[in-house]
């Protein structure tokens, strides 16, 4: 049986507030194939960050919520209008998710630090001039500034700090976010990642990419370091031969 | 907004040290039902600040939570059960949370707290 998501026809709407599109659509279907491991990965906290019209988290909210299992749904969106819009969506699907009005996860970092288990995200990933990044309205749904990196770069030390031990992060990208580099990134802070859906539309090509940690990825990246480290070690440790060699000479 | 979200929230205005917890300032409260979630209820106690739990119920009108608690009251559907009714029922529908520090005001309209920041505070 075809787990259930979010209808179109009970999807609030408002000017201002990006309406679901292939993108969301994309982000749904990833979550949808991966819903078998989402259940069996009880997760107690899961947050979306950007909720919009609210499409993604109600279909998180029904596709978890049926279980006796019920994790803790919070959505956060700069933008009030896209709040209301989730709130009704919500409502009209019977589920509930905690909404909170702010700039990416501002005011939960401290407290919710490490324990959000599944994390997901449509972020603006659409290349645009960088003056228009964190502007009012629906603009803020989609502007992505240089290579539509700017404010992904901003969400992904969020993720970081607010995922648990076990944590995932499902994310949307766009190729010219460059999805191999951000997975290379990511592996430096110990995160192994999949893309889990690809699908080209007329407009873009959309990658969706599945972030978990891995405690191998973690000692590989810490190793990189030691080893940095240790080549600028031994940099000092032949000049200082060198220079010792100089003053035997003398 | 649910007093669980409450225990996550802490004020976020530039140079503000210590942000939590944010007071509570009532306008309305709204109940409703959650089904029990014992387990649920466990691994969430290990990550609450229990102490600011009991004074936000209190300012919400609900005096019934143990001063104390430990993990083995766990164990006891009555205490299971002030903490879902505290955790998930009790609803901030519309009133204010105050910064503990400066005394900035993050109002909350419909249930949605309002954390954004204006550009001196970021």
């Amino acid at each position: 049986m075809p787990h259930k998501i979010a209808q179109i026809r009970l999807i609030s709407s408002h000017p201002e507030v990006y309406e679901p599109c292939d993108d969301s659509f994309a982000l749904v279907d990833a979550l949808q194939a991966d819903c078998k491991n989402l259940i069996g990965h009880r997760p107690n906290i899961c947050l979306e960050i950007g909720s919009g019209s609210g499409y993604v988290i109600a279909s998180l909210a029904l596709l978890l919520g049926g279980e006796a299992w019920r994790p803790y749904f919070l959505a956060t969106d700069i933008n009030p209008h896209a709040l209301k819009v989730t709130s009704e969506t919500l409502k009209a699907h019977g589920v509930h998710a905690e909404l909170i009005n702010t700039n990416i996860a501002s005011g939960l970092e401290a407290r919710l630090a490490g324990l959000v288990d599944v994390m997901v995200v449509n972020p603006p990933y659409v290349p645009t001039p960088e003056e228009e990044v964190g502007c009012e309205g629906i603009t803020s749904a989609w502007a992505g500034g240089e290579n539509g990196r700017t404010v992904i770069d901003k969400i992904l030390p969020v993720a970081d700090k607010l995922l648990s031990d076990k944590g995932w992060l499902y994310i949307v990208t766009l190729t010219a976010n460059n999805p191999s580099g951000l997975c290379i990134e990511m592996k430096k802070k110990g995160y192994e990642s999949r893309i889990v859906l690809q699908r080209s539309t007329e407009e873009e090509s959309l990658h969706i990419i599945k972030f978990w940690r891995d405690p191998e990825a973690l000692l590989e990246a810490n190793e990189a370091k030691m080893s940095n480290k240790a080549g600028n070690g031994n940099a000092i440790g032949s000049l200082l031969s060198q220079l010792s060699h100089v003053f035997m000479e003398k | 907004m649910r007093l669980l979200t409450h225990n996550m929230l802490a004020s976020n205005i530039k140079g503000v040290a210590n942000g939590f917890p944010l007071k509570i300032e009532v306008g309305q409260v709204v109940e409703k039902h959650v089904d029990l979630n014992p387990e649920f209820l466990k691994n969430m106690f290990a990550k609450l600040d229990y102490k600011v739990l009991v004074e936000a119920s209190k300012t919400m009108g609900y005096a019934d939570l143990p001063e104390q608690a430990e993990p083995s009251m766990l164990e006891s559907e009555d205490f299971l059960r002030k903490l879902n009714h505290a955790l998930l029922e009790l609803h901030l529908e519309e009133g204010a949370l105050v910064c503990p520090e400066t005394g900035r005001k993050f109002p909350v309209n419909k249930g949605i707290p309002n954390m954004l920041l204006h550009e001196d505070e970021v």
